[in-house]
């Protein structure tokens, strides 16, 4: 760790990281199936123009925006359990996502990437409450939010239980692994303008919440005693941060499957490039998020190009890489230290 | 004559921490503008008494900060008027200095308020008393054990409460920053601050106005620092092993040889 990264300023990086966003979505938005086309070649060709503004263009922002929300839950998770390990999953949201689209599935069947609307809702929605109703399960488990590793192991329990219980219904009803498959590998092809909006608006709402509350997060870095001692209101801003959590979390596990890593990794990427007050580490943790879905999604629709690799496993893939290097590099410099 | 001005008191005090009763019902004042430390053996109940007198574990019984019972006190008030520095506490490394002192300021602040003129100048005045001014811009984690000590005092000197509640301030810290530590509590004293800390050196702990004796949850004992009487009482919760004697002025245990 070198001095530089208290003095380099977040406002600055956000900046930057905004910027990358919107190159990304328009890069995201010009490169199709057939290779990168220029917008300009769009806006003369009808048929060109509606690809680009109703398919390409609704899914770079939406892998944006999920990947954003992705990286605000990971920042919150890690601050909330001050536990550098911590992802937005941890709560138990993913395996109630899971257990949500497999029920929806084993019940109405068909694919989770379908095209009629009323199945795609019925999918996000149910992937939304099976999320929401993990998370306060795990609540229910750990009686309260007062007890961090309660709340942790009730998580794990959680996750475990109800994976088992997917594992069932796949078992029972075959025909359903197919779609779970693709829900779990998380994909952002099929996101269009009214999950972008969807994605969008909780995002705000979460960004505005955790900004307000973050002071919390700030005071908790001390410990609880400490952070009891400064007069700060624990319990409560706990119970809404947790909220905060499983809704960013599940409105983006709804619209893009289970997308690994990026809740992880953004806010390690992000504690990398800058040490300050977590205001800004939760917003900058956003931002990165929606920078590394935008990569991730322009990597699995270029590398194996005209088909497509699904993004999750590509988030795997990056977000694993550089934690590692992450690692190794903080290992070596204390080494030398 | 007065009667004197009592910061904290606690009648009957029993906490017991994961089903075991670790405190057995403890009676105690503390006056206003001195300094008192806690000492006793390992186990005696030391920090969980400190603790339950900063209001941070669960009492049966009333807990009184000046007139005021501290439990039903409002949050921030009570934050503004009684600062606590832990002992141990895991501090995640990615803040800066200066907004890690700037925190024992939010008991002052409004919610969503910056930081105001005043905030910044008693953050500065706590960092130079501490002598960690000049890493104001460095991350806790650049730190060693024993500087990041002095950073967590300056940020519960930080908040400028009356009472202030410190559990083994000086642990970390090498001798000249001891010295600087008892200085800067005989400064807060002078300014009717009133101290209390759990110290485990005895020595230091003799510096004090008074000293508790605590041993196996119970207080056995409460006076001056200078009274024979404290003297002997130290000497026996740590089963005559250390001897207090006089020298240069200064109250020092010798270990019995």
């Amino acid at each position: 760790m070198t001095h530089y990264l208290t003095r380099r300023s977040p406002f600055v990086i956000a900046l930057s990281l905004l910027a990358f966003c919107l190159f990304g979505i328009a890069l995201g938005s010009a490169s199709g199936s057939t290779g990168f086309e220029s917008w300009f070649t769009a806006l003369r060709d009808d048929t060109a123009w509606q690809i680009v503004w109703d398919i390409r263009l609704p899914r770079s922002v939406g892998a944006c925006a999920a990947g954003a929300l992705l990286g605000l839950a990971g920042a919150l998770a890690q601050g909330l359990f001050r536990n550098p390990l911590a992802d937005p999953y941890l709560l138990g949201s993913a395996s109630g996502a899971a257990l949500g689209v497999a029920v929806a599935l084993a019940l109405f069947g068909g694919n989770p990437f379908a095209t009629e609307l009323l199945v795609r809702m019925g999918l996000t929605g149910a992937a939304f409450v099976g999320a929401v109703l993990a998370v306060l399960l795990t609540l229910v488990l750990a009686r309260g939010v007062h007890h961090n590793l309660r709340l942790l192991l009730a998580g794990v329990i959680v996750g475990v239980v109800l994976g088992a219980l997917v594992s069932l219904i796949t078992l029972m009803r075959p025909d359903v692994l197919q779609g779970m498959q693709g829900f779990l590998l998380g994909s952002t092809s099929f996101i269009g303008w009214t999950s972008c909006a969807l994605m969008l608006g909780v995002l705000l709402v979460c960004v505005v919440l955790t900004f307000v509350l973050s002071r919390v997060l700030d005071a908790l870095s001390l410990g609880e005693a400490t952070a009891l001692s400064l007069g700060v209101p624990l319990a409560s801003v706990r119970v809404a941060l947790i909220c905060v959590l499983a809704l960013a979390t599940g409105t983006a596990v709804a619209q893009t499957g289970l997308v690994g890593f990026v809740g992880l990794a953004a806010p390690h990427l992000v504690r990398s490039l800058v040490k300050t007050k977590n205001n800004w580490i939760v917003l900058l943790s956003s931002l990165m998020g929606g920078v590394l879905m935008l990569v991730a999604d322009l990597m699995a629709r270029m590398l194996l190009s005209p088909q497509e690799m699904p993004v999750g496993v590509l988030t795997a893939v990056l977000g694993g890489g550089y934690l590692l290097w992450l690692m190794y590099r903080s290992q070596t410099t204390r080494a030398l230290q | 004559m007065n009667l004197p001005k009592m910061a904290l008191s606690v009648r009957d005090l029993h906490v017991s921490l994961a089903g075991q009763e670790v405190l057995h019902g403890i009676d105690m004042s503390f006056v206003a503008g001195r300094w008192t430390s806690i000492v006793g053996p390992n186990g005696a109940g030391k920090s969980t008494l400190l603790k339950a007198l900063a209001g941070l574990l669960p009492v049966t019984c009333r807990i009184f900060l000046f007139d005021h019972e501290l439990m039903s006190m409002d949050r921030k008030r009570r934050a503004q008027q009684l600062s606590w520095l832990g002992q141990n506490e895991s501090v995640s490394d990615d803040l800066r200095v200066l907004d890690v002192v700037m925190l024992g300021r939010m008991p002052h602040q409004d919610w969503l308020a910056a930081p105001s003129a005043h905030d910044h100048s008693v953050v500065k005045s706590a960092l130079q008393a501490t002598q960690a001014w000049d890493w104001r811009e460095r991350s806790l984690s650049q730190l060693s054990g024993g500087e990041r000590q002095r950073v967590l005092l300056g940020r519960a000197m930080a908040v400028q409460a009356k009472v202030m509640l410190m559990d083994e301030p000086i642990a970390n810290l090498d001798p000249p920053h001891q010295v600087d530590w008892l200085e800067q509590v005989r400064c807060l004293t002078s300014q009717n601050t009133t101290v209390i800390s759990v110290l485990h050196e005895v020595s230091m702990a003799l510096h004090a106005d008074d000293m508790v004796v605590m041993q196996a949850g119970r207080v056995v004992h409460q006076g001056a620092c200078s009274d024979a009487a404290t003297h002997s009482a130290v000497e026996a919760v740590f089963d005559n092993r250390i001897a207090i004697h006089s020298l240069d002025g200064q109250w020092v245990a010798l270990p019995k040889l």
